[in-house]
């Protein structure tokens, strides 16, 4: 417990700065307030809409996936601090065991990357292959096909 | 603190540590089913990624290679003797492999018939595989320890793989209000669950059910009183996975709202571990007589209320249903309450009652269950999917051989005598009686009396003629459709037929 | 055991913070707190590496997670949360406040004799956790990472891959 005696003083310190700063300001700062200072700042527009908009599920999946990683990282982390004076019986049984964990990993993150989970457009549809249907781009066009693209137009 | 680890005095924790904890033994066959099954997995995971635009055809091949080598791991252990190792993590016994190698069975049969109809829902997902084979570890890990660290663990990765797999079908309301409703309440019967081990651990410093038992010590107040709070909230959780009358609304719900090859293997593969783990759990009380005493005196009478609520509520509800994949999940919770009869006979009367009844019945009920799950799967066409009654109407005609099937699978159900339903039941009716659950083995016969009516109730809905209006085209029936049933089918009869071999291959000599 | 008693205090305040504010920003604010504090509780029961992961893990990442909900859910103020008083919240709380009831009334008494207010020193320190957690329960590290995996996997599943 002793050793963390510093890092509880510097949590304090920073606890009291921060609250020093915020609360000093309000308790002192002149306030002369008018409606229009009181709306929101939106470089001189006018704003629209409400503050609380939906946020798109991306946000969230990286959100997610981050604090998946981030458990990982906290396992290795307790095995680096004991890693490095340990015997070797420990040393490499344990790297083995590390190794099995961390190809785990690997294979999450390259999953990651392959379906395009934290690119931010959809290109993550099923194939018609998938689905025992032919592929829609390596058919010939047809004629209805152009038709259609011209009643878009 | 931080240089404890650097001293090189004797006394140096670095030291200590090292002594107290250096590597364990390692016994690489009793882990390889698990690895293997989890290996799979990734394989599987790795050719979805390789070549996504390609059909499913490649990771089922896959799958199924790895599964047969993992049941052929497991069977070749069966000689072996009993064993622990991984620092009392992993265990194998027969009792283990068995569960495994049912776990397994059951993995390779829904796999086997879910290509088909994951393409008729049109949500063929390369991952459906890779997520089935891990949540089959979880099941597999519950069953291959003795620890509670795994127990709990094996659960995990068992739940949230059917989670999501609840959830797949991602364009129904259905579906998404399974997942969520299965993670919610799964959420929280984990908790319990884990909230009782918390106890147990308080209690007696160890997570080994062995060590458990040994610490037991019915003078010390506080310590029983942990016990028996950790011992109430473990079996609030397991209660909740084998849905076990009070603990089993979510039932019903989510098994007609996930696709129905999930719903498959939730019936039969989470429920398998399910019960293994509850048969781990109170088989470890029997073999110490003060906590043998103490449990019969607490538990066994909260057990024996559950075992005959969850067997008449599920059936007597069952009866009303419009649904035959909310039927089918009543008529999971009324054999879970068989498969609990089987589990208390044990704990009641070790010596007289084995644990070959319980195996029995759940390689039985698999197959079955398994089998009546692939038949309704039969209704998805073009991503849509009705499963009420009227919706099997004519399928005898456009799938005799689906049907046929289809009666088997209710036949046993039932307890017809040819089936393995019906001796799975009359094994459970002996033990019942052999260990005094006179009570018990009344209200099962009952019950199974009750049962008929559902049952038949599924079996005429096939051979009623559709109406004009709702006349379905031609049945999707697939290959590995047609597998399936055959092979569960032809389990059904053939365990029945090769009984005493293959109780003897199983469970060893009686 | 005054520090405990502090902390637990606030612990608990911040708790029914959580519950009890009608505005979801302001509870998750308060569920800052309440992690925040539970970290330092581990830390003087001298379990270092629990205290430390609860503020990375916890304090850091999860926390997002939920601020992330209430932006997605767009639970506009308080209105939206006006619930119904129904009978079963109060049957609810009854069973919930009987079960808390009746394990204090059993084991409290017994936890006041046999209480331990920190462990061994050294005993939940980083160093002590790394060499258990690879020899001892290395089998339910590996299962662990699988558990991982299971996550990652099933949530690009749920929320990314479309029709």
């Amino acid at each position: 417990m002793g050793d963390y005696i510093a890092i509880v003083i510097l949590v304090g310190l920073a606890a009291v700065i921060c609250g020093a700063m915020v609360s000093l300001s309000f308790v002192l700062g002149p306030k002369n307030t008018t409606p229009y200072k009181q709306s929101p700042y939106e470089c001189g527009v006018q704003p629209l809409g409400d503050a609380r908009e939906r946020f798109p599920i991306k946000f969230y999946l990286v959100a997610m996936l981050f604090i998946l990683f981030d458990i990982e990282v906290v396992f290795l982390w307790s095995w680096l601090t004991v890693f490095k004076n340990a015997d070797l019986a420990y040393q490499t049984f344990s790297f083995g065991a590390v190794m099995v964990y961390m190809v785990l990993w690997i294979i999450g993150d390259a999953y990651v990357i392959r379906v395009n989970a934290i690119d931010w457009d959809e290109t993550t549809s099923l194939h018609p292959a998938k689905l025992g249907e032919p592929d829609p781009a390596a058919l010939p066009v047809t004629a209805r096909d152009l038709e259609l693209v011209g009643g878009a137009r | 603190m931080y240089n404890l680890l650097a001293q090189t005095d004797g006394n140096g924790l670095a030291k200590r540590l090292a002594e107290a904890f250096p590597p364990p033994t390692i016994d690489w066959p009793s882990i390889l089913p698990i690895a293997l099954v989890v290996c799979t997995g990734i394989v599987a995971l790795i050719v979805e990624m390789l070549r996504p635009r390609q059909n499913n055809n490649a990771i089922i091949g896959f799958s199924l290679v790895g599964l047969f080598f993992a049941g052929l791991s497991l069977t070749s252990q069966f000689a072996s003797p009993d064993l622990e190792s991984f620092g009392g993590m992993v265990l194998r016994d027969r009792f283990s492999l068995t569960i495994q190698l049912l776990v397994v069975m059951v993995t390779g049969l829904t796999i086997l018939f879910s290509d088909g109809y994951l393409r008729a829902k049109r949500i063929p997902f390369g991952e459906f595989y890779p997520l089935v084979l891990w949540s089959a570890s979880g099941a597999m890990m519950m069953a291959s320890s003795k620890n509670l660290l795994m127990i709990f663990l094996g659960i995990e990765v068992l739940s949230i793989s059917l989670y999501v797999l609840a959830g797949m079908s991602k364009t129904e309301t259905k579906s998404e209000e399974s997942a969520l409703k299965y993670f919610l309440l799964g959420a929280f019967a984990s908790a319990f669950l884990l909230y009782g081990i918390a106890f147990m651990y308080g209690a007696t410093g160890s997570l080994h059910l062995d060590a458990i038992r040994s610490a037991w010590n019915p003078n010390d107040e506080a310590f029983r009183n942990m016990m028996l709070f950790g011992m109430g909230l473990m079996l609030f959780g397991l209660a909740f996975k084998a849905a076990f009358v009070p603990f089993h609304q979510w039932t019903p719900d989510v098994y007609q709202g996930a696709p129905t090859n999930v719903t498959a293997f939730m019936a039969a593969g989470s429920k398998i571990g399910a019960m293994a783990a509850l048969w781990r759990l109170l088989s470890a009380s029997t073999t110490n007589v003060d906590l043998g005493a103490t449990f019969q005196s607490y538990w066994m009478p909260a057990l024996f209320w559950i075992a005959i609520l969850t067997m008449t509520v599920g059936n007597l509800v069952a009866l009303v249903q419009k649904d035959v994949k909310r039927t089918l999940g009543y008529s999971s919770i009324a054999h879970a309450g068989y498969i609990l009869v089987g589990i208390l006979a044990h704990v009641n009367n070790p010596e007289k009652v084995g644990i070959g009844t319980t195996v029995f019945y759940l390689l039985s009920y698999s197959l079955m269950t398994i089998g009546a799950f692939a038949v309704v799967s039969l209704t998805a066409k073009n991503g849509k999917e009705g499963t009420r009654f009227e919706d099997l109407h004519g399928l005898w005609k456009r799938s005799p051989f689906a049907v046929g099937c289809l009666i088997v699978f209710v036949a046993s159900l039932i307890g017809i005598p040819p089936t393995s339903g019906f001796f799975g039941k009359l094994m459970i009716f002996n033990d019942a009686l052999a260990s005094d659950l006179m009570p018990l083995a009344i209200v099962l016969a009952v019950n199974s009396v009750l049962s008929v009516y559902y049952y038949v109730g599924i079996a005429k809905a096939a051979f009623v003629d559709a109406e004009g209006a709702r006349t379905p085209e031609s049945a999707p029936m697939n290959l590995g459709l047609a597998a399936t049933c055959l092979l569960c089918a032809g389990g059904i009869f053939a365990v029945v037929i090769l009984f005493n071999p293959l109780m003897n291959w199983l469970v060893g000599a009686p | 055991m005054t520090t405990f008693t502090v902390l637990a205090i606030v612990a608990v305040l911040a708790a029914l913070g959580v519950v009890l504010f009608s505005s979801p920003v302001r509870s998750a604010i308060c569920l800052v707190v309440n992690f925040f504090v539970l970290a330092f509780v581990y830390f003087i029961l001298n379990a270092e590496l629990l205290g430390i992961t609860q503020i990375i893990v916890y304090t850091g990442a999860i926390m997002v997670l939920f601020l992330f909900v209430i932006m997605l859910l767009n639970l506009g103020g308080p209105q939206a949360w006006k619930e119904r008083r129904e009978f079963r919240t109060v049957l609810g709380f009854g069973f919930g406040a009987a079960l808390a009831g009746v394990i204090a009334s059993q084991l409290i008494t017994h936890f006041r004799e046999h209480s331990r207010p920190f462990a061994d020193d050294g005993y939940g320190s980083p160093q002590a956790i790394g060499r258990v957690l690879f020899t001892q329960y290395v089998w339910p590290f590996e299962v662990a990472s699988v558990l991982l995996l299971v996550g990652i996997v099933g949530s690009i599943l749920l929320a990314k891959r479309k029709l």
